[in-house]
């Protein structure tokens, strides 16, 4: 029996299969597809400390192999996930991670403390990468000083696991995730989306009503993986790969490429059951090779 | 809500844009109860660039033959790619998705308007009112003749009207300028359609004091609330229109400030 197990900062996670925050909801969106108890871990909606009613509609504009959105951070506030969601989903036989976002430092700390008190509530996703706010988000994720300001705050006042999710828009992913590192993130996760834009050719109008918005999908996947790569060489705390997995074989090529664990994200949409195939596809994939345990693949590209 | 393998167990070519295409579960399966309003997810198979699924309204559902009619316009490569998934190839649908339309209760004047490929739900809607005991008006719009589809099958259930705007069928000009509106009082309307006719028909309601249900076509990724890109703007906020919707009161919408 192929070994599925890894650890991520003080996670144990049944396998290395975990679907990306904002492509998976609250999990509930998924009870009627799958079990979601087999899941090494769900990353829920991005959260803030304050309700966001998102950016205005259009937010979605289908691009060759992926899309782009601009939601925006749409979502109750964190003292309404606290009061009302985390009740329904604190008993999920599977690791229920939040994804926290803000506009200033003193947002992510104080969302991070009201999160750091609910007991099943083992980590948090410091969301420093989102494309689609005007204030926070990508602007904290682009710069290694600001990156490493707000993972050493939060850090102060959240014990638990500590994901920081790096934005892909920068000239150099390894500088931010050195610096995360070394402020004391448990892991990386990356990529969030690349920022792009589509244009309506016959109304010449932007496809999105904030212009520019996220690109996912399995159209950013060798630059996601090429960003895995370069991160695996730069760090030492472990990677969740992400961007375009669509299937075992996606999944496999992130974790040879660097990654520990991975998340399925965009691909949720068009197959709701998607995680739970590339479970069974990673565990197969071990027994044919007769690999003991998924951890003997992390970055195990060879090379010559 | 599930995902499920369909058979094509025909595929019509009403006109140049539009297909009837009528699907029954692969391996046989009973369909669930589905209501007029909820739509279907279609995937797009084996196409590099097309990547999401199509959400496409339920037409019909014929229960005797265990089978959903989907009504699909060629707009775009995906429409094109499920348009040619020949009699016996297999359809793949996340169903039955969204809300529904309000059944009426009570006998009254009950007008269902549907423009171009918005007429899709109208059938069914029109079919679940005849068997209440209901004879419904259908107001169907189009630019002629023959974008007026499924006209047969529309008469089964109710009295049909229709307008178009080159005249070659009813009355010539748009839905909300036919006739039976001026002469009659109806007690309730349904819509779906391109959101200028939709929004002039909630106008008119709005205006003559009638309750209005419209069914939106709002960009999808997902279709069941997970990824928050259909929103509509209402009174309460930004919603999402596949799982508060599609169909929305109008009283709900922001269409008229």
């Amino acid at each position: 029996m192929a070994g599925l197990e890894v650890h991520i900062g003080d996670l144990k996670l049944k396998n290395p299969v975990m679907t990306a925050s904002g492509t998976f909801g609250y999990g509930t969106e998924y009870a009627d597809f799958i079990d979601l108890g087999r899941l090494g871990g769900i990353f829920v909606k991005g959260t803030t400390l304050a309700p966001r009613q998102g950016n205005d509609y259009p937010r979605m504009a289908e691009t060759p192999s992926g899309m782009l959105n601009a939601v925006g951070l749409q979502n109750k506030g964190v003292d309404y996930f606290v009061e009302h969601l985390y009740p329904v989903i604190k008993d999920y036989d599977t690791h229920m991670i939040v994804n926290v976002s803000g506009s200033t430092v003193e947002d992510y700390i104080a969302c991070a403390e009201k999160l750091a008190d609910l007991d099943k509530m083992p980590a948090i996703e410091l969301n420093i990468s989102c494309p689609n706010v005007k204030e926070g988000g990508m602007a904290f994720g682009t710069s290694c000083q600001s990156a490493a300001q707000v993972t050493r705050e939060v850090r102060k006042v959240f014990p638990k696991t500590l994901i920081v999710k790096l934005s892909p828009n920068v000239t150099d992913v390894t500088e931010i995730a050195r610096g995360v590192e070394d402020e004391g993130a448990d892991a990386v996760s990356l990529v969030n989306t690349f920022l792009g834009m589509a244009i309506d050719v016959e109304s010449r109008r932007p496809k999105l009503s904030t212009i520019t918005g996220g690109l996912s999908g399995p159209c950013i996947k060798p630059i996601a993986i090429r960003m895995v790569w370069e991160v695996f060489h730069a760090v030492k705390i472990p990677i969740i790969g992400m961007g375009g997995i669509c299937n075992w074989q996606d999944a496999i090529e992130f974790i040879l490429a660097g990654a520990t664990a991975v998340q399925i994200g965009t691909y949720n949409f068009i197959d709701p059951a998607a995680s739970v195939k590339i479970i069974d596809g990673i565990h197969d994939y071990l027994e044919r090779h007769q690999i003991a345990s998924v951890n003997d693949l992390v970055g195990k590209m060879i090379v010559q | 809500m599930q995902v499920l393998d369909f058979t094509v167990r025909s595929n019509e070519t009403l006109n140049d844009q539009n297909h009837l295409i009528k699907v029954a579960p692969a391996g046989n399966e009973v369909l669930p109860e589905m209501q007029p309003g909820q739509f279907v997810q279609i995937l797009v198979d084996n196409s590099p660039h097309v990547f999401l699924r199509r959400p496409i309204s339920i037409n019909f559902v014929d229960k005797e033959k265990n089978e959903i009619w989907l009504l699909i316009q060629k707009v775009g490569e995906g429409t094109e790619k499920i348009c040619a998934i020949p009699e016996g190839g297999t359809m793949n649908l996340i169903y039955p998705l969204g809300n529904s339309f309000t059944l009426p209760e009570r006998k009254g004047k009950y007008l269902l308007v549907g423009g171009g490929v918005g007429t899709a739900p109208m059938l069914f809607l029109g079919k679940e009112m005849k068997e209440r005991g209901i004879d419904p008006e259908f107001l169907l719009g189009g630019r002629s003749s023959k974008d007026i589809l499924q006209r047969s099958d529309f008469e089964r259930y109710g009295t049909l009207h229709c307008t178009t705007e080159d005249g070659s069928l009813g009355e010539k000009g748009y839905v909300t300028h036919h006739s039976v509106l001026k002469e009659k009082k109806y007690d309730y309307i349904y819509t779906c359609g391109p959101k200028p006719m939709m929004v002039a028909v909630a106008k008119y309601a709005h205006d003559h004091g009638i309750e209005c249900e419209a069914s939106l076509e709002n960009l999808m990724a997902c279709g069941f609330g997970a990824c928050l890109c259909c929103v509509e703007k209402t009174v309460r906020g930004n919603i999402c229109a596949c799982t508060e919707g599609p169909v929305f009161n109008i009283n709900q919408l922001t269409w008229l400030d």
